[in-house]
């Protein structure tokens, strides 16, 4: 069992969602002589180094070298194998930027990468094991599919799904344990659809990650506090983003709220904005996550506490979001 | 194994044809990477018209493999991918152009035979190692065969392309170093010194090959050498070279990595390639076997 920090009072029989990943590694490998598994040295880190126990012929332990790696990855998969990858989210996202943008993006190689210890859920690490930059870097990629699943289960979909669709994947899972969202795989994963986890009809929070659970549980307390109808979204899918769940979000409710592990510049809430600037309507809006800020170092759940993407956080920026004016009538008629 | 006097004398006309084929692209194209396309001339020429196991689909899955690290030198391996039939040699007259298929650095899903897209370098050395390490997982036979720079050697990607392909024991790998000792802003020893260079490959695990990359002999020894190795131990073959070989007028001169040239500069560039043949064809012709 990994010694995940957060959640292991409620979760402690459950794992993590690294080791979900690891056990729907070894199904696929079974499955598929072509998958191959790369890692920098986090082989027992990232959980892909059980695909290795099971598999080692088709293991590649590169060392501490993710540039290498991630262009061994694309050589792998231009000769026909699929590569899994797996490092810490911050180094695939930035120490091989270039390499995962000109090997694997640009040729449309098909290469999974595995991104764990995503957002701040590496704690103690402080913000150089952070990644809260890794969205914005990945979505402005062409060719790139970015998914950061909300928990084991989704983790076991999305990975399954990554397989089962051709081109480059970028999928952000936390290190330790999450909350657990789905109680089985068999929810219906749909790649590019966001799942609604409440319905809602005076305020919509767009959520992805270990936020989705913190999300469903401030609507439920808003539901019984303040009689407030919240609709929660899980955008598991940040690209491509499902901009007709975000218009309906827009036409329905009005008021959109999205919540991220994540700066709040280039993540879900920038991919949000977009399409709601797009649209030309009227919405009220705000986005959590790192306001544009380093991370400090301490517990994932102390951090997404300070970073208001906790149920608290959420709770009172729904309350502020439902005052906030955003026209002065309800004619749409007006509006652009 | 050396080549035969007729052999070296028909690659030597190969290589001579496809000089002129890259002087002209430079012509048509305004201007280019010559300096460094022409000193990896005769190591495209004695892949493809020696060596590589290839068929008129360049998708074949048993294909060998080839990827260019130095991506710039695209300019001298489009002529070659025309010539092998892979594209339509008018392409060249297009070169750089806008709309172009093909451009500086060659895109593998514009350009037909073109292993991987390279530019950013450093990292073709990995990229081989990860298409040889997949013909281990495959089970196929196919051999991987790369051309790096010498300026490029700079980056510390390609170390951990070396270490890598020492660590796993890749021999189905055959690395090229083309040494001409030149990059864009000087000499390599001036500008980031490589030497000791043999030496830094051998503690890097690999069997160093030291030739005249402007011989066509020395080089089909080393690649006989490094495809008989048995050793466990991958090869490298650090071709001394020259920038700008066989145009006398722009060799071994730094300046002309990317370089434009007029009309009486591309006509001197033709005799200097005219003369060069000659040269190489008597040199094949007295130490051929």
């Amino acid at each position: 069992m990994a010694s995940g920090l957060t959640y292991t009072a409620v979760e402690s029989t459950a794992l993590s969602t690294a080791e979900y990943y690891g056990k729907v590694m070894c199904e696929l490998g079974a499955e598929h002589p072509e998958i191959v598994a790369l890692t920098a040295d986090l082989g027992k880190s990232t959980k892909i180094g059980v695909f290795g126990d099971a598999f080692p012929d088709r293991f590649f332990n590169v060392g501490i070298a993710e540039q290498g790696m991630f262009s061994m990855a694309a050589g792998f998969a231009k000769a026909g194998c699929v590569p899994f990858v797996s490092t810490f989210s911050v180094f695939a996202a930035l120490r091989a930027a270039d390499q995962v943008h000109a090997d694997i993006c640009y040729q449309k190689a098909n290469v999974k990468i595995i991104a764990t210890h995503g957002g701040t859920s590496f704690g103690q690490a402080g913000s150089t094991h952070h990644a809260i930059v890794d969205f914005g870097v990945e979505r402005t990629f062409p060719n790139m599919t970015l998914i950061c699943p909300a928990d084991g289960m989704e983790t076991v979909n999305a990975v399954r799904a990554a397989y089962e669709t051709p081109g480059p994947f970028y999928i952000r899972i936390n290190r330790g344990f999450d909350r657990v969202v789905y109680d089985s795989t068999d929810y219906g994963f749909q790649l590019g659809k966001a799942r609604e986890m409440r319905q809602g009809t005076d305020i919509t929070v767009i959520a992805c990650g270990s936020c989705v659970f913190q999300a469903m549980q401030a609507a439920d307390f808003l539901k019984n506090s303040d009689g407030l109808s919240v609709r929660v979204l899980n955008m598991h899918t940040i690209k491509p983003l499902d901009v007709e769940a975000v218009q309906k979000a827009i036409a329905d409710t009005r008021r959109i709220i999205t919540v991220e592990d994540h700066n709040v510049i280039g993540g879900l809430g920038s991919a949000v904005a977009e399409v709601i600037a797009d649209t030309g309507k009227g919405c009220a809006f705000q986005r959590l996550g790192w306001q544009d800020s380093f991370s400090t170092i301490g517990l994932h759940e102390d951090l997404m506490s300070m970073a208001s993407i906790d149920s608290n956080g959420i709770i009172e920026a729904v309350r502020a979001v439902m005052h906030k004016d955003f026209e002065v009538d309800d004619n749409w008629d007006d509006e652009v | 194994m050396a080549l035969t006097k007729q052999e070296w004398a028909a690659l030597e006309t190969k290589a001579n044809e496809l000089r002129s084929l890259t002087l002209e692209t430079t012509h048509w194209a305004g201007s280019g990477h010559i300096g460094g396309g022409m000193s990896c001339l005769d190591m495209l020429t004695i892949l493809y018209y020696k060596y590589l196991n290839l068929s008129d689909d360049p998708n074949w899955e048993d294909r060998d493999r080839f990827i260019l690290s130095k991506g710039h030198a695209g300019i001298a391996w489009a002529p070659v991918l025309c010539d092998k039939g892979y594209n339509d040699p008018e392409q060249l007259k297009t070169f750089n152009l806008t709309g172009s298929k093909m451009g500086m650095h060659l895109d593998s899903n514009k350009v037909r035979g073109v292993d991987a897209s390279t530019g950013s370098l450093g990292h073709g050395m990995p990229i081989a190692v990860g298409t040889a390490l997949a013909a281990r997982v495959l089970g196929k036979k196919y051999w991987t065969y790369c051309i790096l720079g010498d300026g490029e050697c700079d980056e510390g990607e390609i170390w951990e392309g070396a270490m890598s392909a020492a660590n796993f024991g890749v021999t189905n790998l055959i690395t090229f170093v083309d040494r001409n000792k030149c990059m864009i802003d000087g000499p390599t020893e001036q500008v980031m010194k490589l030497e000791p260079f043999a030496d830094k490959w051998a503690a890097f695990g690999f069997i160093v090959k030291v030739v005249d990359g402007q011989n066509l002999d020395e080089l089909d020894d080393a690649i006989a050498f490094a495809k008989a190795n048995d050793t466990g131990k991958p090869v490298v073959i650090i071709a001394e070279t020259t920038k700008g070989a066989g145009i006398k007028s722009i060799e071994g001169n730094y300046i002309w990595h990317y370089g434009a040239m007029g009309e009486d500069m591309y006509a001197q560039c033709k005799a200097d390639l005219a003369e060069t043949y000659k040269a190489r064809m008597a040199r094949a012709e007295k130490e051929g076997k």
